[in-house]
């Protein structure tokens, strides 16, 4: 679905020079180096997209024959489960907090080590780590310990006069300590927009500070619209990872969704209708409306990135 | 750190304005790494002192939290847990290398009906949420018999099924010059002597990043093994954190996170010995396009 409803990132196939060859000879190496990738794509990726999206119209519980119900689930989802809108909002919530102030943090921090000479390498490793170790249950319960009641940041917290009283148990707070995790893991976004800003040619900034510009006027008109394929690229990726966020919730909430379904993000409540309460034609429709919301976010985003992605080698307007 | 100097020599006209920017990025990385020092910390705690506690370091260290520790789990020791997780990311590592190569090469060297509309379908998969097609692929596991055993963790690797590390690769392979290739045809190297003996060997670079990667990402996931693994036997070191996970008692907090640093040590060794690697591919996967 999003194959067709959106251009990805780099659509343009590479180039290949191999000229005169002999056609059939190379066509045919070709597949069979690609064969494993066929295979996977066929019957991992194809397979189960079409068969999911023909388990979303039925009533499956893995044991009994699905049996075909037409929209009853989607209806259902839409109209008569409030927990499905809870985590909708949920979800919506987490991505709204956890992306942007993830990469503004990224960036800002980029732009900081960009000037940094001495112990570059350092700062880039040592900011990067929890990017790698983030994901992993190990840290999702640290996080459920340290921002739970009498935790250290509830202590510290209320240590400066500010009383939440553990973040875990507080709806509306939980879904915020998930969302600190995600933004904490800011190391892997910053690696792509240092790299980003290495690339841009020092004679930009030359020639503005020359003319006068302040850094603030360098930073709107050469690093902005110079990264901003770059700030695209993070921003799409860290979305579409974002509306998938499982582990964190899982453990802050013991695999609950609580308080009072305030963590239960969309996934959780997927496995929790597929793989706890065996409904796997709901569970699919869930997955759909999901793919389908992620497609029309990378869509929208990929439209609106027209008036605001700047690619050097297009042409020169928008650089301004 | 919005006072930072973007240009070179504006850094070098204020030493006083890098110090000040050491200072703030120190500052930051501090409080980023307080959650690995509360780790490491109170894995050695006594357990009175685990919440009751502002002060990070423990009054003795507790070894005793490793020992409980060390005898896992439901039973499963953890030598057994951790030989689990190694199984199946070794296996996830060793397919990932070697099938997203082999589709990288044919994407990025090779000429062949509908490379482009692949090419893009390839991309496309990268943004495909792994909801969409995990429940067919667990009734297709499951018709298999494979549930309950390492092939759901497995088996996709080798189908080149992770596209992100198909693209870095293509990403590596059309930076490398054509003339390697037109000089190995015309000493006679067909498709496959130029990959294995040309091509290949210089990806290295690429593929130790697909493999370190791959290595920790499978390490770390929790949601597969989580649906596909239920006998305790089988738990991998992540999974079997999972059952710390429902006891809210207090008392198993030390050796709980004893065992997360059991659980967290290979992706640091890893980290600390292929850094580079990791922060470079990292930066080139978004780059160049």
């Amino acid at each position: 679905m999003t194959a067709t409803a959106t251009r990805p990132p780099d659509a343009a196939p590479p180039a290949t020079g191999g000229k005169r060859a002999p056609k059939r000879e190379r066509q045919g190496a070709a597949w069979v180096f690609l064969s494993p990738w066929v295979l996977g794509a066929a019957v991992l990726t194809l397979l189960p997209m079409a068969v999911s999206l023909y388990l979303s119209f039925t009533d499956y519980d893995m044991f009994d024959a699905p049996r075909w119900i037409g929209f009853r689930n989607y209806t259902q989802m839409f109209t008569e489960d409030p927990r499905y809108w809870r985590s909708v909002i949920t979800t919506l919530t987490y991505v709204v907090i956890a992306v942007p102030l993830q990469l503004l943090l990224a960036l800002a921090v980029a732009i900081a080590l960009k000037s940094v000479k001495r112990g570059k390498g350092f700062y880039r490793s040592a900011f990067y780590a929890p990017s790698l170790l983030g994901a992993s249950m190990s840290i999702a319960l640290v996080w459920r310990a340290i921002f739970n009641d009498g935790g250290s940041v509830d202590n510290l917290l209320s240590g400066m006069g500010i009383d939440i009283g553990g973040w875990i148990n507080k709806p509306g707070w939980a879904i915020l300590s998930v969302a600190l995790l995600t933004i904490w893991q800011f190391g892997a976004p910053m690696v792509i927009f240092l790299a980003g800003l290495q690339q841009i040619p020092a004679e930009l900034y030359e020639a503005a500070a020359v003319d006068g510009a302040s850094w603030w006027r360098q930073f709107r008109s050469i690093t902005i619209p110079m990264l901003s394929p770059v700030l695209f690229f993070n921003l799409v990726l860290q979305m579409i990872q974002a509306f998938q966020v499982f582990t964190p919730a899982f453990a802050v909430s013991a695999g609950k969704g609580g308080p009072a379904d305030s963590t239960l993000v969309y996934t959780l409540y997927l496995y929790d209708r597929g793989f706890t309460a065996s409904h796997m034609g709901y569970a699919s429709a869930m997955a759909w409306a999901l793919l389908l919301a992620i497609g029309v976010v990378t869509a929208v985003l990929f439209r609106t990135s027209r008036a605001w992605v700047f690619y050097a080698n297009d042409n020169n307007e928008g650089a301004r | 750190m919005t006072t930072a100097p973007t240009t070179a020599p504006a850094a070098r006209r204020r030493p006083t304005g890098r110090i000040v920017l050491h200072i703030c990025l120190i500052a930051v990385l501090l409080v980023m790494l307080y959650p690995l020092a509360w780790l490491l910390a109170t894995s050695f705690k006594p357990a009175d002192e685990v919440i009751a506690s502002l002060k990070l370091l423990p009054s003795h260290f507790e070894w005793g939290n490793y020992s409980t520790a060390l005898d896992g789990v439901n039973e499963v020791s953890v030598g057994r847990l951790l030989w689990n997780s190694l199984l199946i990311a070794c296996g996830a590592v060793l397919g990932n290398v070697i099938s997203c190569s082999l589709a990288a090469y044919a994407f990025a060297r090779l000429r062949f009906r509908m490379r482009g509309p692949l090419f893009a379908f390839m991309i496309a998969t990268i943004m495909l949420p792994h909801h969409a097609i995990l429940i067919p692929q667990y009734i297709i596991f499951n018709q298999l018999g494979m549930v309950n055993t390492y092939w759901p963790m497995i088996l996709p690797k080798f189908l080149a099924t992770d596209a992100f590390f198909v693209f870095l690769i293509v990403q590596f392979m059309r930076g490398l010059p054509r003339e390697l290739e037109e000089a190995a045809r015309i000493d006679g190297c067909g498709p496959f002597r130029s990959f294995f003996s040309v091509i290949l060997p210089l990806t290295r670079p690429a593929l130790i990043t697909t493999a370190i990667f791959t290595f920790i990402w499978t390490w770390n996931d929790f949601f597969t093994q989580l649906i596909y693994l239920f006998e305790p036997e089988k738990f991998t070191l992540t999974l079997a954190l999972r059952s710390f996970v429902d006891a809210s008692s207090q008392s198993a907090f030390g050796p709980m996170f004893a065992m997360s640093v059991f659980a967290l040590l290979p992706i640091v060794l890893f980290f600390l010995a292929f850094q580079r690697f990791l922060v470079e591919g990292m930066a080139s996967s978004g780059l160049k396009g």
